[in-house]
């Protein structure tokens, strides 16, 4: 088996559907259909596929796996694909929303429902192509080809600001992408090769890693996203439809993360070692204030998407303290927010197909007629306040514990959102859950039905689960999270060791 | 077995809530009543073998989490200190059970009830069972979000909703502390498994801490967090404003979370942990002196409340402090007494005014009755008994639990002892005056309430009456069965290794031998509080008023329970708020969008509109364009550059 390129599989099949879907024709309602349902299809062997690799992907190997490569564009850049034990589940998670973001737009999209599921398929390749590569061109092709299907999704199937919200998400991400392309031609120029393991091995000087991590930075900052860069992903929350909401915030702001681990901390870890305590200031920032900020709205989305950017800083600061704890902890807490959030934008698509709205004050007492969605909503949001039991809070837990190893000061700021995630969560809701039914359009509402339950099931399953034990993740992340710790911790000792040497030498003469 | 103890409850929560509406109400509460009431015989069982017995047991269930050094597993402790916790926690909650059976029968939502009630008692179980911190962290959240269940269980009410966040609120600010102790735990011994870090105890008392820019003796900075996370959960002073309102939820509720179980997990917690306290002298000073004036201050609030639930509440928040005082002492085994007979009585208070509140149609204002002892003489009579185990009336519970704090607080040689000492005794007074002020207010005197009540005032049904006669024996017995062992000459014996107190801690051994004066201190003061109640409330009704427009000032700083509310929602609610928004439309709207991306936009249109007339909204497709052909060109120039 290792002979059948698998990962180009899991990756193009997608595309193959996109195609598939190109090719139907037939009056509206008919095409609608038959595009939903090769989509569906399309998702769903697609995540079988995937959880076969997962299957086979062997957790005590710190290495590249799956491994394909072939010359692509000469001149050492090949077109290279494999995963490791930080990326596989990444695949994982986006092979696994994905069937749930269509049928989650099932009745929701009405108008040009051939164009949505092509979108949404040739996103799904894309941002699995991101994770599986492994030349640095290729990474970047999916990477910022990804913007493309997800600026059509907001543009075309958004709400009413859409033009401002897609307008406001290319500005942000124009800057980074700029000078991370910069950034990769330094490191061709430099290196002579896009191969990543190749990059990993190759020490760059400690002035160029300042520039390049700088490069980088800018571009996975805007992606994660850290506060300030983060006000573009509020209003692409609520313009998007609820599907673009599921993937924007389950997959696509981890690719920033991913980012970190896969080039910032092992390619430049001298100036991660630098930067670290900006980073730890931003994170810490980031939770307080947009925690603060949160507890302010009254748009459900903006508020859900606001306490996005509040646990992604738990991820920047964990990953930065470089300590088994901080990364392992950094990369579940990325995947359960994955499920959580998405679980969380889906609870308030449920009510915005039926009211079609999503301030918070058009909502009160649903738990009266709602019992089944009130209870499903209340799981979600404690697992969103982090407690323990549910995923929410091993992720948190780990950082925090990481981190304060490094910084106590970051740690306690961390901690502090404890208290913050608590108020703007249960306020939330309370003011949509809770009391009498005062809106006359609310006295007929319905409860989920059972394409809603069954979009929720697995979401919960796997909030539960890996709550109370999360060891599958964290045995298949260890070996790979071990292995770039104890480089980074070699990298910054020999560059200590050097400047030592420099100095000594200096002062013989 | 063990694992039975605590899973039974876990079971009877999800049939009850998953199926309730299938299998339908009655025989929800039956299932989930009846794993209690099995889950509880087992804990006798387990209190026999391990405590009378003494053979610890640790059961390993499920790896946790692993990472790195960091091993968490879910394993099931039990030793002495938590066999009496299962003894306490399992047969109150079942009594609970049992008497929701009937309190809550015109519910419709029974089933959502008994659930989160089993719910409840599995976290209270998983949170004493604990063999590290992170289990014990994982039932310390949990009976929080129980709690929260079910202080905002009567979901309509805008008050019960209030309560339920201040309550889960509050305690998250304890959270903090404790998972900022958990953190400088694993930091500093690289385990939170408790064996491990109570071996590392006397290594943690001589190290220094980094904390903050601070150079802190280790040991007592890790006390003081974990103490912080404690007096968020026992509701000491400062972190105590949610235990009051809390008593929104229904009363079986106030009775199990509020009185007996998940209040006291503080204490148990510091108990657990007596091989850290017992070697940081800083650490037990803050305990004593924080115990000593939440007994004070609840006490004196509690001279005052009308609402019959919140003067049970304050006399909780108050015999906490006591149970504090006995820990900052070094007497962890009074406390834990204090704790195990706390449970019976203040369960058998609160399901009394419960049965009275039933009785008078859900009315909770004490004003508004008087002269019940006729019409319910069993809930009187349950209520006297609780009355005098709570105010130490000789050979009842609290006579020998409370009075040992009191001697302790004496006795001891470490920390503000004295201090203690007077507000213990001062608050022994108070608390007899509010304790027998309950009772004239309630059963004595005319009633007070509208002849349409009055007639429709029916003494409480048997499923509700037993609970309250089996709690009536605990509260008049159980300190009396159980002193030797818990307090006594067996303590040693009992509690084995499960609390830890140092070589020259003989707090124990000398609470026997103070003066006959300090022993005869808390008897004057329970029956000059009953002589005074009696004035005030039989011989001359008119006093009080008399009183309260004479000092209105302190009237009304007690009434208003010393402006706590109103003093927080100055200084955190309402700045918070104000932050908020000014940190959203300010910070995010002005200063970053404005200088970001809005600021950019607003500069490209001024410039396109001067230049070429493009449509406006559409720049961003040209943008967009021209970013593609950027890197198409470069990618292009640095491949051809390459060759």
């Amino acid at each position: 088996m290792t002979d059948w390129p698998i990962l180009s599989t899991i990756t193009f099949l997608p595309l193959l559907g996109a195609f598939f879907i190109l090719l139907i024709r037939g009056d509206e309602t008919n095409a609608a259909g038959n595009a939903k349902a090769v989509a569906l299809w399309t998702s769903v062997v697609t995540l079988f596929l995937t959880g076969f690799m997962v299957s086979q992907f062997d957790g005590a190997s710190a290495e590249f796996q799956f491994v394909e490569r072939f010359e692509w564009l000469g001149n050492g850049i090949d077109y290279a694909m494999g995963v490791d034990g930080i990326s596989v589940l990444f695949v994982l998670l986006t092979a696994a929303l994905m069937p749930i973001c269509i049928l989650a737009s099932w009745h929701a999209i009405t108008h040009r429902v051939r164009e949505y599921m092509l979108a949404f398929l040739v996103l799904e390749t894309l941002m699995i192509g991101v994770f599986c590569a492994m030349d640095l061109i290729l990474f970047y092709l999916f990477f910022e080809g990804g913007l493309i299907p997800m600026f059509l999704i907001i543009g075309i199937w958004g709400g009413g600001r859409r033009v401002y919200a897609s307008f406001k998400f290319f500005l942000y991400t124009l800057l980074g992408s700029v000078l991370m392309l910069l950034a990769i031609l330094v490191m061709y120029w430099q290196s002579g090769t896009t191969y990543i393991p190749d990059l990993m091995d190759t020490a760059f000087s400690a002035d160029w890693q300042t520039w390049l991590w700088l490069a980088f930075f800018a571009s996975f900052a805007v992606k994660m996203p850290m506060w300030p860069v983060h006000t573009w992903l509020p209003d692409a929350h609520v313009e998007a439809p609820t599907a673009g909401s599921v993937i924007l915030a389950g997959v696509l702001l981890k690719m920033g993360g991913y980012g970190f681990l896969r080039f910032s901390l092992p390619m430049f870890p001298i100036a991660s070692d630098m930067f670290a305590p900006m980073v730890f200031a931003l994170s810490a920032i980031a939770i307080v204030y947009t925690s603060l900020v949160a507890f302010a709205q009254e748009d459900m989305k903006k508020l859900i998407a606001y306490s996005s950017v509040a646990h992604m800083g738990f991820v920047t600061m964990g990953l930065f303290s470089a300590t088994v704890q901080g990364v392992q902890g950094g990369i579940f807490q990325m995947l359960s927010h994955g499920w959580i959030s998405s679980a969380l934008f889906l609870c308030v698509g449920v009510i915005y197909d039926r009211m079609h709205t999503r301030e918070i004050s058009a909502y009160g007492g649903l738990a009266n007629r709602m019992p089944i969605y009130a209870a499903i909503f209340m799981l979600f949001t404690m697992a969103n306040v982090g407690l323990p039991g549910t995923s929410g809070f091993v992720g948190e837990f780990l950082t925090i514990i990481g981190t304060f190893q490094v910084s106590t000061w970051t740690a306690m700021f961390a901690t502090s959102g404890v208290i913050f995630s608590a108020c703007y969560a249960l306020t939330l809701y309370r003011r949509v859950s809770f009391g009498r039914i005062e809106h006359e359009g609310l006295q007929q509402i319905a409860d989920t039905d059972r394409r809603e339950i069954f979009l929720f099931v697995p979401l919960v399953i796997a909030t539960l689960i890996f709550g109370v034990w999360p060891m599958p993740i964290l045995d298949i992340t260890a070996a790979s999270v071990d292995h770039l710790i104890a480089n980074y911790q070699d990298a910054l000792s020999s560059h200590a060791a050097n400047a030592l040497l420099i100095g000594g030498a200096e002062g013989i003469r | 077995m063990y694992q039975a103890i605590v899973f039974f409850p876990l079971l009877g929560a999800l049939i009850a809530g998953l199926f309730g509406r299938i299998i339908g109400d009655r025989p929800s509460e039956l299932i989930s009543s009846g794993l209690l009431i099995l889950s509880a015989l087992m804990s006798c069982i387990a209190f026999v073998d391990v405590g009378l017995n003494g053979e610890a047991v640790a059961v390993n269930v499920l790896q946790w989490i692993h990472s790195g050094s960091l091993h968490i597993d879910w394993v099931l402790r039990i030793d002495t200190l938590t066999a009496v916790m299962l003894v306490v926690v399992t047969c109150v909650s079942s009594m609970v059970h049992v008497y929701s059976i009937g309190y809550m029968s015109h519910d419709p939502a029974r089933p959502r009830f008994f659930a989160y009630l089993s719910l409840f008692t599995f976290m209270m179980l998983m949170l004493v069972t604990a063999d590290n911190f992170v289990q014990l962290f994982f039932g310390w959240e949990g009976v929080g979000l129980a709690s929260y269940l079910l202080i905002g269980f009567w979901y309509k009410k805008p008050s019960a909703n209030a309560a339920a966040i201040k309550a889960f609120v509050v305690n998250r600010v304890g959270d903090f502390g404790l998972i900022l102790g958990m953190s400088a735990i694993y930091f500093t011994v690289g385990s939170l498994e408790f064996d491990t870090v109570f071996a590392a105890a006397g290594a943690l008392a001589k190290g220094q801490l980094e904390f903050l820019g601070f150079t802190l003796p280790t040991l007592t900075t890790i006390c003081l967090l974990l103490f912080m996370g404690a007096m968020g959960k026992s509701a000491q002073f400062f972190l105590h404003t949610w235990l009051p309102d809390a008593m929104e939820g229904p009363t079986p509720v106030s009775a199990l979370i509020h009185a007996a179980t998940m209040v006291t997990a503080g204490i148990f917690l510091v108990a657990r942990c007596s091989p850290l306290f017992e070697l940081s002298p800083t650490a037990l000073s803050v305990v004593t002196i924080v115990g000593a004036v939440t007994a004070f201050f609840a006490a004196t609030v509690g001279l005052v409340q009308n609402d019959i639930k919140r003067v049970i509440a304050y006399s909780t928040c108050s015999q906490l402090g006591y149970m504090f005082v006995a820990l900052g002492v070094g007497a962890y085994q009074a406390a834990m007494f204090h704790l195990f007979t706390h449970a019976f009585f203040k369960a058998l208070l609160f399901l009394g005014a419960g049965s009275v509140i039933h009785a008078m149609q859900d009315e909770q204002d004490m004003r508004k009755m008087g002269g019940l002892r006729t019409l319910v003489p069993a809930s009187w009579f349950v209520m006297i008994v609780g009355t005098l185990a709570l105010t130490g009336f000789p050979l009842t519970a609290g006579f020998f639990s409370k009075d040992a704090i009191v001697e302790a607080a004496y006795a001891a040689h470490i920390g503000p002892h004295m201090f203690a000492f007077t507000l213990l005794v001062v608050a022994a007074l108070f608390t007899s005056f509010y304790s027998w002020r309950l009772i004239f207010l309630t059963f004595y005197g005319l009633p007070r309430c509208s002849n349409e009540t009055l007639s429709h005032v029916h003494e409480s049904p048997p499923v509700m009456l037993v609970p309250l006669i089996i709690l009536s024996l605990g509260a008049l017995f159980a300190g009396f069965a159980f002193y030797d062992f818990f307090i006594g000459d067996g303590q040693a014996a009992f509690w084995g290794s499960s609390i830890f107190t140092s070589a020259d801690n003989h707090v124990l051994h000398d609470l026997h031998d103070v003066p006959g004066w300090v022993k005869l201190s808390p008897l004057v003061m329970m029956l000059t509080g009953f002589a005074l109640a009696w004035v005030f409330y039989i011989r001359k009704p008119d006093l009080p008023n008399q009183l309260a427009t004479e000092h209105d000032l302190i009237y009304k700083f007690l009434l208003n329970k010393w402006y706590f509310d109103e003093i927080y929602n100055f200084i955190f609610v309402r700045p918070a708020k104000w932050l908020a928004r000014l940190l959203w439309k300010g910070g995010d709207g002005y200063v970053i969008d404005g200088f970001g991306p809005d600021g950019i936009a607003a500069t490209v249109l001024y410039v396109t509109r001067r230049a070429v007339s493009l449509q406006t909204g559409f720049v961003y497709h040209y943008a967009f364009a021209m970013l593609l052909g950027i890197a198409g060109l470069v990618s292009w120039f640095m491949l051809a550059g390459g060759q």
